[in-house]
């Protein structure tokens, strides 16, 4: 599933990374704790949250995710927008909450991070 | 600095408190060996321990460095810190342990999930700590065929 898809499903705003709508992601993870996402096998992933720190961003690197979601309408200030583009990360923002968007997406055939729907 | 085996140290300081920096170590470390021939998951792991040794510093430990060394043997990561020290390091490595405050839960950390994912990602682990006098944390890689 593209991310431009993904965004649409979610009506989500591209925060950063326009350029990367085309970025093709095969599973997902949602969490608000880093080490769930730092367990998973995450390469290449969607991450779901709602924090949008700066330790969101590393994490993210950390772990390879492809991209990330900030559920709930989440908004992260200029200075984690700065270190996602640093790293070549997009970020899209959601008006839905974690669990909406993960119905959405899960409907679209989206995988978990151990490849389990 | 690259010596004349080939191997390669690399050390960084790590701030108490600072979760405005917190995980750039790590992050040069897994920018560092990205540059290198290694397979993919290997970084994936070493950067995995790295991070979650390096957050638990910044957490718990009270000033600390991390200490790569990259030789023919393998890959080691050294992390320690001056901090309060862990008193029962078993119960520690127990998954969901944690001694986390409210505001460090916040920001996503505080799991107990540091120690047993840094466990399950190294070769070999070696725990040190004694109560007032700080932790080191001792991480073993070997390195895949081809790699290095």
């Amino acid at each position: 599933m593209k991310l431009a898809e993904i965004a649409r499903t979610l009506e989500a705003t591209v925060i950063t990374g326009a350029d990367k709508l085309d970025l093709d992601i095969l599973r997902c993870g949602a969490s608000d704790l880093m080490s769930d996402i730092l367990a998973g096998v995450a390469e290449g992933s969607l991450l779901l949250t709602g924090l949008a720190t700066l330790q969101t961003i590393r994490t993210a690197s950390i772990a390879g995710i492809g991209a990330v979601v900030f559920v709930r309408g989440k908004v992260p200030s200029a200075e984690v927008v700065e270190l996602a583009d640093a790293h070549g990360l997009p970020l899209v923002s959601t008006p839905c909450s974690m669990f909406v968007s993960c119905g959405r997406l899960h409907a679209c055939q989206l995988k978990g991070l151990n490849g389990n729907r | 600095m690259e010596d004349a085996m080939g191997g390669l140290q690399k050390s960084f300081f790590i701030k108490a408190r600072d979760f405005v920096h917190a995980g750039e170590a790590s992050i040069r470390v897994q920018q560092l060996l990205k540059t290198m021939d290694f397979d993919p998951q290997l970084i994936r792991r070493v950067a995995v321990c790295s991070y979650e040794g390096e957050m638990n510093v910044v957490m718990h430990g009270g000033d600390g460095r991390l200490d790569m060394d990259l030789n023919r043997e393998g890959l080691t990561l050294e992390i320690s810190d001056e901090g309060p020290g862990i008193p029962d390091i078993e119960l520690a490595m127990q998954p969901g342990f944690s001694t986390a405050s409210d505001e460090q839960r916040e920001l996503g950390f505080g799991a107990g999930m540091g120690l047993p994912n840094m466990k399950k990602n190294a070769d070999s682990i070696a725990i040190e700590s004694l109560p007032g006098q700080g932790t080191r944390v001792r991480m073993q890689f070997f390195l895949s065929a081809g790699g290095g």
